[in-house]
């Protein structure tokens, strides 16, 4: 054993140490463990008692089964769910040490030298260029009355409204992955727009003040208040790794009174290798509550990684003329398999909601588009439009949509279109005639088939994800 | 330019070449014309290095055999396949898909890339030559576009392309009159001490607009006659049978 591991096992024997530097806590899911963290993160004990309420109830759920895509049972007792962001010693030194193919996709993004450094967690001793521009940024959210920073610093800081909106759209009562983030969440993003204000930028993870690793169990909860406006990137189109594989985020959205939230994320996990092994489970639960009238969430999603991805980014229309928006592309290739959707469930009168679904499939891959439409009896003319569309690269990948709709009234109309096609040889080969390499014909072919996703995202992010799309097909045809 | 000796192609266990010799000199324009099935399009996709065949002979361009070489590498070196059949590709933006493809080519041969102000004056200008109504061009490439429609855009990509080597596949098959005549005299402005064309087409009537060099009678696999235009006009006269 060489000497650090050596260090790293007498802490896990002596338990939980106190220098910042190398915390982490022992391996387990237990009462003891949900107070380290809490109290690591100096949380009040109001937010202590919360945890401890959804630890209690997750004793009593049970891990869902419906889903396509079947994963070897997780053992909970085996996983670490804190520890601290990795030292300086333990990160490469410089770009040479990191994995070449991994500097390759960057350099194929166009990723900034010093970016790349940041993305692959070198450890840079100079002070960040980025310091300052976070400061700029900072001081320009600040004026306008603009929160915008860690949960945790939120959770102190901004008590009363943690306390009204945390769970508010995700119950600590919620399903089994949503109960467990709930119990041991360790970070995230906090965003609150007051009444009346139009962040001036795009919010980004990316920007975000010690935005080092948030862990596994990420919480983000972002409110809109009366007549605001907001749009938020999650993710990043550089790969992402991670030693913990299974990653179960919660993200609530709260748009009050003609308030607008647009949610764009770019999901590119490690997604295993070429068998399909050790790459990330991404199970997520995103939800948004249109709780005021004509408020508006539009959530767009870009999914690229992750061994598996189970998610649902949903919008509650409580509010009358609220509308709700879900744009997608799953992109799987080689084993990875997706299992992803929306749920639109109106509530409030004159409700509108659109989805727009493009699951992409090579390899042995398998993708799902999976949706629930639910207009109640109350929300009278209201409105559905939903298309989901599949393309198919070669004959091993499967492809499967599962729409579930619900009308209650008979004022309201509900639309479904779907369609699958493939791409065949002879386009491509009439790309290449043209000119084009076998990865610019995939590219051009596949971002054609989501211009109107890849159109939702804002500028300088659609760039990048044209990009990442056709690299995350790359040698998926012949 | 092109020099073709002994070539054999065969697919799914078929032989469809059988033998074939040709050579095109610069600046040379050769017609060929044969029956339904003779191997015409063949031809012209074992030239662009379609996957797929099995191949025997020789195929030099530009003094270098075209073995092994891609069919991209073969577009960046020049060789045009105007196809007989057009493909659709939904989502793709006809003008995005011209200019990625100009540009690639461009790349390949250590140019500029050019900007989109500069392409679309090419592309305006080109198309204007052509007849071609320029909205087509904001639409998806050739999905829902007009048989005729689809032909002179792929003219419009041979002249935006710029090659050395063009083979038309049966473009004028579909056209009207007028649209023959501008694709004619597209084909034309094109013409060169340089440049050379293969010309696939059942009828005589293109070969009025466009003066072959020579024309060549393909049937069976084979090259059977060789002529000048006068051969064409023949034809049209005797059909193939007597040929054989
Ligand atoms: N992939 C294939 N598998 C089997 N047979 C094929 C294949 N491709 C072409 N053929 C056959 O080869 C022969 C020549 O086809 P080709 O398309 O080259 O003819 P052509 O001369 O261009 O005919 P036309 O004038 O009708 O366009 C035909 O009999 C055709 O059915
Ligand atoms: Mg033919």
């Amino acid at each position: 054993m060489k000497y650090q591991e050596l260090e790293k096992s007498k802490e896990y024997k002596y338990g939980f140490v106190t220098d910042i530097e190398s915390i982490k806590a022992p391996k387990g899911l237990n009462e003891n463990v949900i107070k380290f963290i809490s109290k690591i993160k100096k949380e009040p004990k109001w937010m202590l008692d919360w945890r401890l309420k959804a630890f209690n109830r997750l004793k009593n759920v049970k891990e869902p089964n419906w889903q396509k895509p079947k994963y070897p049972k997780i053992n909970y007792q085996d996983l670490y769910y804190y520890s601290a962001p990795k030292s300086a010693q333990d990160k490469p030194k410089s770009l040479d040490e990191v994995d070449p193919k991994l500097i390759e996709t960057y350099k194929k993004l166009g990723i900034p030298l010093n970016e790349q450094e940041k993305l692959a967690g070198v450890a840079v001793d100079a002070v960040f260029d980025s310091v300052s521009v976070a400061t700029t940024f900072k001081d320009k959210l600040t004026e306008k009355g603009i929160i915008f920073c860690p949960i945790s610093e939120a959770i102190q800081k901004h008590p009363d409204l943690v306390k009204k909106y945390l769970g508010s759209v995700i119950p600590i009562t919620d399903h089994y992955f949503a109960t467990l983030n709930s119990a041991v969440f360790t970070d995230g993003s906090f965003v609150y727009i007051p009444e009346g204000v139009r962040c001036p930028m795009e919010l980004s993870t990316y920007f975000r003040i010690n935005s080092s690793e948030t862990g596994q169990f990420e919480r983000t909860l972002i409110i809109a208040d009366k007549g605001s406006y907001v749009s938020y990137l999650e993710g990043c189109t550089a790969p992402m790794r991670d030693e913990n594989q299974l990653h179960a985020a919660n993200v609530e959205l709260i748009a009050l009174d003609d308030a607008e939230i647009k949610y764009s994320t770019v999901q590119n996990w490690y997604p295993g290798d070429e068998e399909g092994k050790g790459g990330i489970y991404n199970f997520v639960t995103k939800r948004g509550a249109c709780r005021g009238k004509n408020s508006k969430i539009s959530w767009t999603q870009v999914e690229t990684g992750s061994a598996i991805t189970w998610k649902y980014p949903s919008c509650i229309l409580q509010g009358d003329n609220s509308v709700g928006e879900f744009y997608s592309i799953a992109i799987t290739n080689n084993h990875q398999k997706a299992d992803t959707g929306t749920k639109m469930i109106h509530l409030g009168k004159n409700t509108k909601s659109k989805i727009i679904s493009k699951g992409i499939s090579a390899g042995n891959a398998d993708n799902t588009y999976r949706g629930l439409v639910d207009i109640s009896k109350r929300a009278l003319n209201s409105r559905n439009f939903t298309q989901c569309d599949s393309l198919l690269m070669g004959n091993k990948c499967g492809a499967h949509t599962v729409p579930y709709i619900k009308n209650k009234n008979a004022s309201s109309i509900v639309e479904h279109e779907a369609t699958t096609s493939k791409i065949n040889e002879d386009q491509l080969y009439y790309c290449n005639q043209r000119g084009l390499n076998q990865e610019e014909a995939v590219g051009l072919i596949v971002n054609g088939f989501c211009k109107e996703v890849l159109q939702q995202l804002p500028m300088e992010f659609a760039v990048e994800a044209q990009k990442l799309v056709g690299i995350s097909l790359e040698g998926s045809v012949g | 330019m092109l020099e073709i000796k002994n070539l054999q192609a065969s697919i799914n266990n078929k032989t469809i070449l059988k033998g074939l010799n040709l050579t095109i000199k610069p600046g040379e324009l050769h017609a060929i014309m044969g029956p339904n099935g003779s191997g015409k399009s063949t031809l012209a996709n074992v030239l662009s290095g379609k996957s797929g065949y099995e191949i025997s002979g020789d195929v030099n361009y530009e003094g270098k055999s075209l073995k092994k070489v891609s069919v991209e590498e073969r577009a960046q070196r020049g060789i045009f396949l105007a196809f007989q059949y057009p493909l659709e590709i939904p989502g793709v933006n006809t003008n995005n898909f011209l200019k990625t493809s100009l540009n690639s080519i461009r790349k390949s041969k250590g140019k500029k890339e050019l900007d989109t102000l500069t392409f679309l004056k090419l592309v305006k200008e080109k198309a204007s030559e052509l007849g071609i109504n320029e909205k087509i061009l904001s639409r998806q490439l050739n999905v829902g576009f007009s048989g005729g429609e689809k032909k002179k855009n792929e003219i419009l990509q041979m002249k935006i392309l710029d090659p050395n080597l063009s083979i038309l596949d049966e473009t004028d098959s579909g056209l009207d009159i007028d649209a023959l005549k501008t694709i004619a005299s597209g084909v034309n402005s094109s013409r060169d001490s340089k440049k050379s064309f293969l010309v696939i087409t059942h009828y005589q009537r293109l070969l009025e607009y466009i003066k072959p060099d020579f024309v060549h009678v393909l049937s069976n696999g084979k090259i059977i006659k060789t002529g000048c235009g006068e051969l064409a006009e023949e034809l049209e006269k005797t059909g193939y049978q007597k040929l054989n």
